[in-house]
C-alpha cells in the first residue's frame, strides 16, 4: 500500500508553500480584492517561472513535465494561500482540455504559451442562471464562427483563450476561441469574490476552431470537468485547512469567561467535526488524484467524490471561520471574508456539490447496471 | 501512488497464504466469514475457535505482533494487517480471544510481573484460556476513572466488592482483568489497583444484558467478597491507572480505522427496486443526494484507512487521520440503516429477519457508544490531535471520596 505522495512530490509542495507564505500572504489576496487589478501579475509570473503553470504539461510542449500528482499538490498550496491568480481556469480547465483533446498542432500552438503564463486560458460553458443541459445551450458555432453570450466566465476578462461549448450541426461541440479576435466583446462582472474575476463574453461571429470532434462536446466537457474537479478539490482542501488553522489559533488566544474559548466543549466538538470533514475530503481527493494520474476509469466516480466532499468541507470551514471568530469575523478588516467569498466562488465554479452528488449516483448506477 | 504491496509485504502475504491454503478452506464468492452472532453460549463455536487458535500457535501464526519470547513472531503492524486480510479470506471460526490477545496481553507484557508473564501469556496466545476486561461500571463509563468497585486488603489477599458492566464474554472467560478503587482517600487516578481475577472464584455472578436489539452480547458481573491474592496485582498497588491506560490504548489500536462494509451496495439495490412516487426511489433527487453523501463518507473513510496503512507500511506511526474512523463510521451506519427503513415507506416498520435494515437500525446505537462514545471521540480529537485545552474539571486535586456523585 502506497497511498501517499512521494518524498520528491512533497518536497515540491514544500517549495511551493515556502514561496507562497513568503510572497503571497493573505494581504496579497486582499490587495486584489480591494484594488482595480483582476489578478496579481507578479505572482502569476512567478508561478510560471517555478513551473507550476506547466506542471502537468509535457516538456515537448514547454511544460515542466511532472504530472497531475505534482500539480495536485501545487493546487493545494495555491488554495492555502488564497492565491489571487487565474490558476484554476488556465491550468485545470483550459490546459487540461487541450492536453486531453487538442491536436498536436493545437498543443504546439497553445501549451507553451499557457506554460509560460503569457496566455491565460479559461472554460466558458455557463450562459445564465440554473443548471445547464445540452438542450439549453444557445451559443452556436457555424461555418467557423461563434455567436452567443457566455456568463459568468471565470477570469474571462483577462484570459486570451477560451474553450467554449456551442451548438453546431452535429449537436454540442467544444471550440477554441482566441479572445482578442474581432467579433468579441468582454465586460468584467462584479464577483462575489473580487480576488477572482468574472466576465461576460459576447461572441458575434468570432472565429473559432473545433476542439475534438464535432458533436462530442458534451462528453468532452464532462471529461474536462472531471479532471478539473480533482485539481480543484485539492485547492479547496488547501483553503479549508488554512481557514481551520487560523480559526483554531484564534480560539486558543481568545479568552471569554476567564478561559480560552478553545476549551469550551461546545466549540471543541465543532472544530473536531470540521477537522474530520476536511480529512475525509482530503482522502477522497487523494483517491481522485490517483485515478487522474493513472488514467483509471475510476476517475468518473472518484472526481464526484473528491469535488463534492471538498466543496462541502471548504463551505463549512469558511462558515465556521466567521462564526467562531464572533463579531470580528464579520468585519471587513479580518480575513474571514476572504475565505467565505472564495469558498462560494470555487464551490460553484464547476457546478455545485449537489450536482456532483447527483452525477455520482448516475455514474454508480451505470456501472452496476452494466 | 498505488495500492500495491512492497516486495517484502508481498513475500509475507505469499507465505501467509501458502500456510492458509494448506490448513484452511477458502471462502466461496458469496460466503461471509463466520460471526459470533447473538448468543455467547455457542460452546461449539468456542471449541472450534480454540482448536484453530492452537493450530495457528503450533505453526507460529498466533498473535504475530507479540515478541518472539512470548510466542509471537515480532511482526510489524502492516504484517498484522496483511495476515488479518488473508485469514479473512478463509473459512475460519470467529475469534473470541481479541480482548485478551489484543489488549490484556500487551498490558501484562508492559506492567506484569515475570511470574504473571510466564503463567498467563502462553495459554492466552494458544487460546487455551479466554480473557475478559472488567472496566466499565454503572456509574463509570466515559469517566472510567470514576470507578467504585472496592478492593480492600486483608493480609496477603484483597477482597473485591462491586459491579462491572458491558463485559464481553465474561461467561466463557477463564480470567479477567479488573480495575478497582483501592484508596478512596487518594485523588481520583491515584487510588486505583489493577488485578488479574480468576473468573471461577466464589462470589462472582454473571448476568447477560439484553440490548435494544434483543441481543445478549454483553454481561454485567457482580463481585461479592471475591478474594484475589497479592500476586495478581498488575503493576503496583494504587498505580493501576497506568496499566488501564495501556489497555485502552491497545483497544483503540485494535478497533482501528474502520471503513468496512456498511451495506451501501445493498442500499443502492434497495433504492433501485423500491417504488417511490411511481418510479424507482433511485430516481428521486432527495434519495440520490442522501445516497451520494453516504457513499462519499464511507469511501472517505476507506481511503483514510489506506493512508493509515501506508504510514504503517513505511514503518511510520499513523497520522492523526487514523483517529477519525469510529466517529465517522458509527453514525454513518445508523443513518444508513435508518434511511433504508425510511425508503420502504410504512413497510419500513416491519421486522423482517435478523439481517434486515430494521435490525441494523436497532443495533446501531450501540456502535456509537461502545469503546468511546462519539462525544468522547470528539474530545480526544480536539485535545490529543488538535491540541485544544482540556475542559475545566471539578474532580482534579480532590480525594476521590469527596468528588460529587449526584447521589450524596
Amino acid at each position: 500500500m502506497n497511498f501517499d505522495f512521494s518524498e520528491e512530490q512533497k518536497l515540491l509542495q514544500k517549495t511551493a508553500r515556502d514561496y507562497l507564505s513568503e510572497n503571497a500572504p493573505l494581504g496579497l489576496c486582499r490587495k486584489i480584492l480591494e484594488g482595480d487589478e483582476s489578478y496579481s501579475r507578479e505572482l502569476w509570473q512567478a508561478a510560471a517561472e517555478m513551473g507550476w503553470l506547466g506542471a502537468a504539461i509535457p516538456e515537448e510542449y514547454g511544460g515542466a513535465g511532472f504530472g497531475q500528482l505534482e500539480l495536485a499538490l501545487i493546487a493545494e498550496e495555491v488554495g492555502r494561500a488564497l492565491a489571487p491568480i487565474p490558476f484554476s481556469s488556465s491550468v485545470y480547465l483550459a490546459t487540461e482540455a487541450l492536453m486531453l483533446a487538442g491536436t498536436d498542432e493545437q498543443k504546439q500552438r497553445y501549451l507553451p504559451r499557457l506554460a509560460s503564463g503569457e496566455l491565460i486560458g479559461t472554460f466558458a460553458i455557463a450562459e445564465r442562471r440554473g443548471r445547464p443541459t445540452p438542450a439549453s445551450i444557445q451559443t452556436t458555432f457555424k461555418a467557423g464562427e461563434l455567436a452567443g453570450v457566455k456568463l459568468p466566465v471565470p477570469d474571462g476578462d483577462v484570459a486570451g483563450l477560451a474553450i467554449v461549448n456551442a451548438r453546431d450541426d452535429s449537436g454540442i461541440s467544444l471550440v477554441i476561441a482566441e479572445l482578442d479576435a474581432p467579433g468579441i466583446e468582454r465586460e468584467t462582472l462584479t464577483s462575489i469574490d473580487p480576488s477572482r474575476s468574472l466576465a461576460r463574453i459576447s461572441f458575434q461571429g468570432a472565429r473559432a476552431e473545433l476542439l475534438g470532434t464535432s458533436g462530442n462536446g458534451q462528453e468532452l466537457a464532462e471529461s474536462i470537468l472531471d479532471r478539473a474537479a480533482v485539481l480543484m478539490a485539492f485547492e479547496q482542501v488547501g483553503s479549508a485547512a488554512r481557514a481551520f488553522e487560523i480559526t483554531k489559533d484564534f480560539m486558543m488566544e481568545r479568552y471569554a469567561f476567564g478561559r480560552p474559548i478553545a476549551s469550551f466543549q461546545a466549540l471543541k466538538h465543532r472544530l473536531a467535526d470540521l477537522y474530520v470533514k476536511i480529512e475525509l475530503a482530503r482522502s477522497n481527493s487523494y483517491y481522485g488524484a490517483w485515478a487522474l494520474s493513472s488514467e483509471s476509469p475510476e476517475l468518473a466516480v472518484a472526481a464526484c467524490g473528491a469535488r463534492a466532499s471538498a466543496s462541502d468541507a471548504f463551505d463549512l470551514a469558511s462558515q465556521e471561520m466567521v462564526q467562531l471568530h464572533g463579531g470580528v469575523g464579520y468585519t471587513w478588516e479580518f480575513d474571514c471574508h476572504l475565505f467565505y467569498r472564495r469558498a462560494k466562488l470555487l464551490g460553484l465554479a464547476l457546478g455545485n456539490a449537489n450536482e456532483w452528488r447527483d452525477k455520482l449516483i448516475e455514474r454508480l448506477d451505470r456501472v452496476s447496471a452494466a | 501512488m498505488d495500492f500495491n504491496d512492497t516486495p517484502q509485504e508481498s513475500e509475507f502475504r505469499a507465505e501467509a497464504r501458502s500456510w492458509l491454503d494448506a490448513n484452511a478452506k477458502r471462502l466461496g464468492a458469496d460466503e461471509s466469514p463466520t460471526g459470533m452472532a447473538q448468543g455467547p453460549d455457542r460452546s461449539d463455536l468456542i471449541k472450534e475457535s480454540q482448536t484453530w487458535q492452537a493450530h495457528k500457535a503450533d505453526a507460529g501464526w498466533a498473535c504475530i505482533t507479540w515478541p518472539k519470547e512470548y510466542g509471537g513472531r515480532g511482526a510489524s503492524s502492516i504484517q498484522n494487517v496483511i495476515w488479518n486480510q488473508e485469514e479473512g479470506r478463509y473459512r475460519t471460526p470467529p475469534n473470541v480471544f481479541g480482548i485478551g490477545q489484543g489488549m490484556l496481553g500487551p498490558t501484562i507484557m508492559a506492567h506484569g510481573s515475570d511470574p504473571q508473564k510466564t503463567r498467563y501469556l502462553n495459554p492466552m496466545l494458544r487460546g487455551d484460556e479466554i480473557w475478559c476486561q472488567l472496566f466499565s461500571e454503572p456509574a463509570a463509563g466515559s469517566d472510567l476513572a470514576g470507578l467504585q468497585t472496592r478492593a480492600v486488603q486483608e493480609g496477603d489477599e484483597w477482597v473485591l466488592n462491586g459491579q462491572k458492566i458491558w463485559t464481553t464474554g465474561a461467561q466463557y472467560s477463564r480470567w479477567g482483568m479488573i480495575v478497582t478503587r483501592s484508596d478512596p482517600a487518594a485523588k481520583k487516578h491515584a487510588g486505583i489497583t489493577y488485578f488479574i481475577v480468576d473468573m471461577e472464584s466464589p462470589g462472582i455472578e454473571i448476568r447477560p444484558i439484553k440490548q435494544i436489539n434483543g441481543g445478549k452480547s454483553f454481561t454485567e458481573v457482580f463481585f461479592s467478597d471475591v478474594r484475589v491474592p497479592d500476586e495478581n496485582i498488575v503493576g503496583k498497588v494504587n498505580d493501576g491507572w497506568r496499566g488501564a491506560i495501556t489497555t485502552l490504548m491497545n483497544e483503540r489500536a485494535s478497533i482501528g480505522g474502520g471503513g468496512g462494509s456498511n451495506g451501501f451496495k445493498e442500499l443502492m439495490r434497495l433504492a433501485r427496486e423500491t417504488d417511490w412516487n411511481g418510479r424507482p426511489a433511485l430516481q428521486d433527487p432527495y434519495v440520490r443526494q442522501r445516497l451520494a453523501d453516504f457513499y462519499i463518507r464511507s469511501k472517505g473513510l476507506q481511503y483514510t484507512g489506506y493512508r493509515t496503512l501506508t504510514a504503517l507500511s513505511k514503518g511510520a506511526t499513523p497520522g492523526p487521520e487514523a483517529s477519525i474512523g469510529k466517529l465517522v463510521g458509527a453514525p454513518l451506519s445508523q443513518e444508513l440503516a435508518g434511511f433504508a427503513c425510511d425508503l420502504q415507506g410504512q413497510a419500513g416498520t416491519l421486522m423482517d429477519d435478523e439481517s434486515s435494515w430494521q435490525s441494523s437500525y436497532l443495533g446501531a446505537p450501540g456502535i456509537r457508544i461502545a469503546g468511546g462514545t462519539d462525544e468522547i471521540l470528539r474530545n480526544i480529537i480536539a485535545e490529543r490531535v488538535l491540541g485544544l485545552p482540556p475542559e475545566v474539571r471539578l474532580d482534579k486535586g480532590v480525594a476521590f471520596q469527596d468528588i460529587p456523585t449526584g447521589r450524596n
